[in-house]
């Protein structure tokens, strides 16, 4: 009897959103009266920072300070138009959708400010400290607000824009079958490193390196925060959780915390995590969003380290001591693929 | 069954109500007293997003009868802030990411408070059995641990 490391590994390609054509995301961006600005979404923020980087894009497009936007977003009632936050579509998606509805409302606001100044509007830039002042002649200066306050109180114009996302249907191809269902992937590699003791079948991820690439970071630290909880989640798919163990009978399916095995703190596995930026074409600068992905590469790198390990090849997650215990039987005894 | 008046010291300040026959302390803070902090998650006392301290030690509060707790003292993460100055280890949660939800946040924060009071410098085995009993879905536990491990570390510097 002994403990048996094993080493596996996984590639994955992960397309943005779903796909086949459609999937629209609104976006709607005004001014308020006190030169702060409000993008309307029904994008739903679940932790993942989907506030914060429609928050950074808006800021950025409308090239004003981070702290005048004011992100409203999770009511569907008074929001504009979203199918949701799933599909690891929230970045892309959204960050599309925002970015155009913030190009009309900062031409505007522009239009604003140059009938101020009185000059042209395509003369003028900002600063993204919150003013707009004359290319190259920063003394000719207007705050955002005082050209917000204008547009509202005197000149009657509405700083406003409309944004949406939304990717033509993708036609197939009758004979060949080809088609474009994917407007953007993106890729991860994991390497993970396992033991599995050939008495009693337990397996122990003891350590996980990745590398992520998910165009540009827009923000570095909530993408690794997703990662980094994202391949928890992966190594608790792989060899912990279930809903349904012996599927598809229903027998001895957990019903509470009690029965439903997830791994504790205790149970963590070192994990480096590379982050590789190679910003998207047609993704809001560049991003991409890492999302249902971080999981992804988890599962099939532990299966391939227990493979590895005890030459057990299983194809029903999650990775149970039980079904390692009988493929060691069926194989008449542990075959690390190294010793081989 | 008659209503119980239950007198608690919450967060350092006296607060009175009346609890229902078998009611747990997690709904007499929640609903009695107006305390949001502490959440209810699973209650069976398997997750810890209810995790209170009744005169410094922790408890599930949703497995405490509220009368259980009549004249002792509770501390939930309510209490952990100085109105604006936040503890450090809220600061430390912060800078450390180790929130997404935020739903296991305020359970950990009692669970790690406590640890620090009664262990400033503990080990991160120490760390890891003092949040074992608070379940959390999304961060992977491992920035929840650096964040402590940061405040304890802050307290070791001279």
């Amino acid at each position: 009897m002994a403990v048996h490391r094993g080493r596996g590994f996984a590639a994955i390609n992960y397309p943005i959103g779903m796909n086949l054509g459609g999937d629209p995301s609104q976006a709607l961006v005004h001014s308020n009266p006190d030169g702060k600005f409000t993008v309307a979404l029904s994008a739903i923020d679940l932790g993942q920072g989907m506030k914060s980087v429609t928050r950074q894009i808006a800021a950025e497009t409308l090239g004003i300070p981070i702290d005048d936007v004011y992100v409203d977003t999770a009511d569907s009632d008074t929001g504009p138009h979203d199918m949701g936050s799933f599909a690891s579509r929230g970045t892309h998606r959204m960050g599309n959708a925002v970015i155009m509805a913030a190009q009309e409302a900062r031409s505007v606001m522009l239009e604003a400010a140059a009938e101020e100044l009185e000059v042209d509007p395509g003369d003028l830039v900002t600063d993204g400290r919150g003013n707009i002042h004359v290319r190259g002649a920063p003394s000719r200066s207007i705050t955002t607000m005082a050209a917000a306050q204008a547009a509202q109180f005197k000149q009657g114009r509405t700083i406003a824009g409309r944004g949406i996302f939304l990717i033509p249907l993708s036609e197939v191809d009758p004979e060949t079958g080809e088609m474009t269902p994917v407007s953007t992937f993106a890729h991860a590699a994991m390497l993970v490193e396992v033991e599995v003791d050939d008495e009693t079948g337990e397996v122990a991820v003891t350590d996980m390196q990745s590398a992520y690439e998910v165009g540009r970071a827009l923000n570095p630290g909530l993408v690794e925060q997703q990662l980094r909880g994202g391949a928890w989640m992966g190594m608790s798919h792989a060899a912990w959780e279930t809903t349904e163990p012996y599927y598809p009978a229903r027998d001895h399916g957990p019903v509470d915390f009690n029965h439903y095995l997830m791994p504790g703190p205790g149970d963590l596995a070192p994990h480096h995590i590379s982050v590789l930026e190679r910003p998207a074409e047609d993704g809001p600068y560049g991003g991409k969003g890492p999302g249902e992905m971080c999981a992804n590469p988890v599962l099939p790198a532990v299966v391939n380290a227990v493979y590895d390990a005890v030459g057990v090849r299983i194809d029903e997650l999650p990775v149970t001591p039980e079904k390692v215990l009988r493929g060691i039987r069926a194989n008449g005894g542990a075959r690390p693929r190294q010793a081989l | 069954m008659a209503k119980k008046p239950v007198t608690v010291t919450l967060n350092g300040t006296e607060r009175a109500g009346f609890a229902e026959p078998g009611q747990n302390l997690l709904d007499f803070l929640r609903r009695g007293l107006g305390d949001l902090s502490p959440k209810y998650g699973c209650g069976q006392g398997t997750c810890g997003a209810c995790t209170v301290t009744i005169d410094g030690q922790t408890h599930l509060s949703c497995l405490v009868l509220a009368e259980a707790a009549d004249g002792r003292a509770v501390g939930t993460a309510a209490g952990l802030a100085d109105g604006a100055r936040l503890d450090p280890l809220q600061d430390a949660f912060m800078e450390n990411f180790a929130a997404q939800c935020g739903y296991c946040t305020p359970g950990m924060l009692v669970s790690a408070r406590a640890l620090l009071d009664r262990n400033p410098r503990p080990t991160r085995a120490e760390i890891v059995e003092a949040i074992s009993g608070n379940l959390c879905r999304c961060t992977g536990y491992e920035p929840i641990i650096a964040a402590i491990e940061a405040v304890a570390e802050e307290r070791t510097r001279p």
